[in-house]
């Protein structure tokens, strides 16, 4: 009977072309997997869509076909085509009374459609009379269907019927409800908010997965208010005992865990419930400690469990004996072979070390190895670690491993946050100026137009304002070597534009205020620069108010201005500019040289850039003319924000409805129209030139030119002001950022970036060196870079307090510029100490060792251990063959291997894990017992094989594992 | 925990991004501010991408649990039973997670409800199917 029945259903299979499908999708994939080239699946696909077209148009396709073209089209979609045309039908499909069929109606509209979908609305009906039905295999379908195609605005609609299905008889029901209103949370978290008493009382359900799926709800309302919930610590904590003490059915098992996955989810909500408070966190203690005893260690999921215990115990309020048994983890964690270990140790180490930083010294080898090793995200991770426990002891040694890894990437992405990452700690922990100045150039020139602009228009407010003492001498040996490392900087081909802006701005301030540099030979190099980047406007712009400021200087100090012929060119050439912020800029600059040196002395003071511009927002100098203006007849000015507000107000009162101005669906009939109240604010009553909301202020100079330039008739009024802003602006360079002026300057700087240079040559042979000394002594000796290394970043050494004294001049402080005279002397003693002691031997190691680490050393000692584990494993590998039979129903094997999984545990961890994973299922082979009861079964994978034949699908060159079992 | 259904130009980059990755290295990528997750079953990589709180060896465990599901179904799944009954993957795939989470840990309870929906599908074909219908009857 039983084999009866399966040949029947294989004769039925064979009439459909095997693996349950018909001949043609069977002939479609085998003609895409056989495709030789991305053109010719192009064709194919683009051949069966219009095959798809066509049949679609037929009248009266028969159901089970039109299944089947949804399937073909959900399979031309997955291939990157398009197939919107046939939408309509997956919708029409979900109408279907056949269960099958709706089913598959619910899936290809859930693939096709996003949920802000035009068609989603007639979704909505659907799903509301699915969610009704008494075939509880419907509303599961339908449930499926709500998480996936709901959005906020449509779940008002369900809401209700959802609510209700909690109490539904079947499990399956409930679970899905639940998880329905968690997805709710998702879109719209005020929706489920008062569904509280609903999911306390699902905890207590009698099916254990419902009450692992209310944990989902629970942990999003205990994420928005804590303190609501702490009478649930008590049951939440007795639950996860019960879990841990293996009260749950064994269906939950999972590795011969207890419910792993209920486990985390529990200890995740403990973490929150327990955060910052003691009295909580005392009733979590024992079933931590007791998970931290029972998880076994050698199983993935084990680790998982264990992790976040890790991440429950750094959360609570500490525990000693708990932070330890944390400490014990976190330290295997770190010396195992296994990347993702590995990966999780630097993280609970980063959650570990806010509570007790000691820890960390233990684990500085190992985190430096991380911070070496070639997988990116192991490196990512650690300077994350790196990132948390940044001091002023360690800063330098942090961001300069940081600016040398962002130099040896690509990933714009990830370099735009570790150059910010950069800047944030160098602002916090700057332990000097000239180091800030000098790393902040590192950052501009490696990361570019890739850093915010902020920083480098805080860059230029440090520079303009100095330290936070009133010591002008500091202030301008800084602002000379500035001055210095730029001028050096600006001949290098292709700088981005951001740090252009800020060399150009500098040398226009400074660059001739020492005395060192000629005023011929800094605009020269202006000039040069405006000319290297002519496509670049901002910068043009900025390089000709530094010109212009130059010349202001030299006049005001009494020297005579010749014009160099190059700059008197480039005046020219952006006088005729299209963009009119450069012409104004152009002219504004001959006006400049036009005037005597007492005129100068006003509009454009030397040292002045850090002094406060009054501007008059209201313009009151100008209220002659408007008035003069309004009496021969001209239209009173309304600004722009009281003009839109107007409208605003109109069509309020016309629709005369609040509600219809929020975008919400509305599920209720629309009430009768009420007939239309004409209402109008007169426009006069609004206007007053003089106290309308101010023109916003310009940021920066390409923004200010744009909305200079815009040409608006009914505006002139407005862009008059922004005009005469511009000026105002362009006269003080940056108003935002107005800083003063003061000069002088010592080469200090440019002898340290030499030395640097210098360094790195040394630094590349050195790394050499240690290669091959490492290839010869294998891992065991640690090298002493590294320790040295270590014991910069971990601290401890005598340098921490050399640091701390000369360090701590943060620059958010040194922005406030307090006037407070005194120490001056001294304090300029230690600047030039300390920029004697650049170049010692410390930084020659530093720069040194950051070298070392972007090149990517090999130990071909561990190449070989992996050449060994890797043969071992694959012969491991080999006896996994094909296993369990093709036969439909599943189910008996289902239960039967549920039973059996745990003896039968022939096929070891191995057999799942592939090459990925090789090293580390050697060592948990012996324990990690799989649950599947596979292991060679050469008949069936023959069957398997001849069913595939069969259909003529053979195995191409370009896929030679095409018919390998997953698992095998 | 998951956003499943990513742009293809996001899974395209990101396929890239995951290929060439050496196989011993992390099964973790953080990629333009996302966390993923991915997992290799011979020629297949199974991926998942997740939330930043989310715990990574958990997800590699969620995805090895799916596996094992697709194995039992199929019987030793292979790349081509995914391929031809893809949609079936995704059914068992919403048996398995819903609204980004693991709406049930126990093998068992997604397993029946799979074999529920499948005997529906039966019960439906062999009605259809005459001759099944006829093997049936000579048997009766």
């Amino acid at each position: 009977m039983e084999q009866l029945k399966t040949i029947g259903r294989e004769l039925a299979m064979g009439s459909q072309g095997g693996f349950g499908q018909s001949k043609e999708f069977l002939d479609l994939v085998k003609s895409i997997g056989e495709a030789r080239s991305k053109a010719e699946e192009e064709r194919i696909v683009l051949h069966e869509i219009e095959t798809l077209k066509r049949r679609l148009a037929e009248p009266d396709i028969p159901k089970r076909k039109m299944k089947e073209y949804l399937i073909r089209l959900v399979y031309v979609e997955m291939l990157g085509h398009d197939a919107s045309f046939a939408y309509i039908h997956a919708v029409k499909m979900t109408h279907d009374d056949n269960l099958v069929l709706k089913r598959t109606g619910y899936l290809a509209v859930s693939l096709f459609l996003n949920d802000d979908h035009d068609l989603i609305i007639l979704i909505v009906n659907t799903i509301q009379k699915d969610l009704k039905s008494d075939n509880y295999l419907v509303v599961c379908t339908a449930l499926n269907a709500v998480c996936k195609l709901i959005n906020d605005e449509t779940v008002p609609a369900v809401l209700p019927q959802v609510v209700e299905l909690l109490a539904h008889q079947k499990e399956a029901v409930r679970k899905k409800a639940i998880m329905a209103l968690h997805r709710f949370y998702q879109k719209s978290p005020s929706s489920v908010l008062h569904l509280v008493s609903n999911f306390r009382k699902r905890l207590c359900d009698n099916d254990p997965g419902v009450m692992g799926a209310t944990l989902c709800p629970l942990f999003d309302l205990i994420t928005i208010d804590v303190n609501t919930y702490k009478d649930l610590v008590v049951s939440f904590v007795s639950i996860l005992r019960q879990v841990a003490e293996r009260r749950l059915p064994k269906t939950y098992d999972y590795h011969q865990l207890p419910a792993p996955f209920i486990q985390i989810r529990l200890l995740k909500i403990l973490a929150m419930l327990g955060s910052g408070d003691k009295q909580a966190s005392e009733k979590m203690y024992t079933v931590v400690s007791d998970i931290f005893k029972k998880c076994d260690s050698t199983s993935n999921i084990g680790n998982a469990v264990l992790y976040e215990c890790i991440c429950c115990v750094s959360a609570i309020h500490p525990n000693p004996k708990l932070l330890d048994q944390a400490a014990q983890v976190i330290s295997r964690f770190l010396k195992s072979d296994s990347h993702n270990l590995k990966y999780m140790g630097i993280d609970a180490l980063g959650r570990l070390i806010k509570i007790s930083p000691e820890i960390a010294e233990q684990h500085q080898l190992a985190v430096i190895d991380c911070l070496e090793d070639p997988d990116d995200t192991l490196k990512r991770k650690t300077f994350e670690l790196l990132y948390k426990m940044t001091k002023s002891s360690n800063v330098e040694v942090i961001v300069d491993r940081m600016i040398s890894y962002m130099i040896s990437i690509n990933d714009n992405h990830y370099k735009t946050y570790i150059a910010s990452r950069c800047v944030e700690l160098a602002e916090q922990f700057a332990p000097s100026n000239q180091w800030f100045i000098q790393t902040m150039n590192k950052v501009f020139e490696h990361a570019g137009d890739l850093v915010n602009v902020k920083v480098a228009h805080n860059l230029m407010k440090l520079i303009a304002e100095g330290f936070g003492e009133d010591d002008d001498t500091a202030d301008s040996q800084l602002r000379s070597s500035a001055v210095e490392s730029y001028l050096r900087i600006i001949g290098e081909p292709k700088l981005p534009s951001v740090f252009l802006q800020v060399i150009c701005w500098v040398l226009g301030e400074y660059g001739t205020a020492d005395g060192k540099y000629s005023a011929s030979y800094i605009t020269g190099k202006l000039c040069d620069v405006a000319e290297a980047y002519s496509n670049d406007e901002t910068v043009k712009a900025y390089a000709v108010t530094a010109i212009k400021k130059i010349y202001a200087f030299e006049i005001s100090a009494g020297r005579k201005v010749e014009m160099l012929p190059e700059c008197q060119s480039l005046v020219e050439e952006l006088s005729a500019s299209h963009s009119t912020d450069l012409q104004q800029r152009a002219y504004e600059l001959q006006a400049v040289i036009g005037i005597d040196a007492h005129a100068i002395e006003s509009i454009m003071p030397s040292d002045a850039s850090c002094e406060d511009v009054e501007i008059d927002k209201n313009l009151s100098f100008l209220d002659g003319y408007v008035q003069q203006a309004i009496e021969k007849g001209a239209q009173p000015y309304i600004s722009e924000n009281e003009r839109t507000g107007m409208l605003n107000i109109n069509n309020f009162r016309n629709q005369d409805q609040p509600e219809a101005l929020s975008h919400s669906l509305r599920f209720e009939a629309y009430e009768l129209p009420k007939p239309l109240v004409p209402s109008r604010v007169p426009p006069a009553a609004v206007a007053s030139s003089t106290e309308l909301v101010p023109v916003p202020e310009p940021y920066y100079a390409r923004e200010t030119h744009q909305t200079a330039s815009l040409p608006s008739v009914s505006d002139a009024g407005s862009s008059e002001l922004k005009l005469r802003l511009d000026g105002v602006q362009k006269k003080w360079g940056r108003p935002t950022y107005s800083s003063s002026a003061s000069l002088t300057s010592t080469s200090s700087s440019h002898k340290t970036t030499n030395g640097v240079t210098q360094v790195d040559g040394v630094g590349t042979s050195n790394s050499k060196g240690r290669d091959t000394y490492d290839s010869r002594k294998p891992s065991v000796e640690i090298s002493p870079e590294k320790q040295k290394l270590a014991s910069s970043l971990f601290g401890g050494s005598s340098r921490t307090e050399k640091r701390a004294s000369s360090g701590n001049h943060k620059v958010s402080k040194a922005a406030e510029k307090s006037h407070v005279g005194k120490a001056a002397g001294a304090h300029s003693d230690t600047v030039v100490e300390k920029i004697n002691r650049e170049p010692t031997p410390d930084l020659l190691d530093f720069s040194d060792l950051a070298v070392t680490s972007t090149a990517p050393s090999v130990d071909p000692f561990q190449q070989l251990e992996g050449l060994l584990d890797q043969t071992e494993a694959t012969s491991t590998m080999n006896n996994g063959a094909a296993g369990a039979s093709r036969t439909p129903e599943i189910m008996g094997l289902y239960a039967d291997s549920a039973v059996s999984g745990l003896s039968s545990s022939v096929a070891n961890r191995d057999e799942f894990n592939l090459s990925s994973e090789l090293s580390n299922a050697a060592r948990t082979s012996q324990v990690g017992v799989s649950q599947l009861n596979k292991g060679p079964n050469p008949k069936d994978s023959l069957e398997k094989d001849a069913l595939v034949r069969q259909m003529g699908v053979n195995p191409t060159s370009q896929n030679p594992n095409l018919f390998k079992d997953l698992l095998g | 925990m998951l956003a499943s259904f990513c742009g293809k130009k996001v899974m395209r980059e990101l396929s890239g991004v995951i290929l060439n990755r050496g196989s011993k290295l992390c099964n973790f990528i953080e990629w333009r501010g996302l966390k993923v997750v991915y997992k290799r079953y011979a020629s297949l990589y199974f991926y998942m991408c997740i939330d930043q709180e989310d715990n990574e060896l958990e997800v590699l465990e969620i995805i090895h649990q799916y596996v094992e599901i697709l194995d039992r179904y199929f019987g030793s799944v292979c790349e081509l039973d995914l391929i031809f009954n893809f949609h079936k993957a995704y059914f068992i795939l919403d048996e398995l997670l819903l609204a980004g989470e693991l709406q049930d840990s126990s093998k068992r309870a997604v397993g029946h409800m799979i074999a529920i929906h499948d005997r529906f599908v039966e019960a439906v074909k062999e009605e259809a199917n005459s001759i099944s219908n006829l093997i049936a009857q000579v048997n009766m």
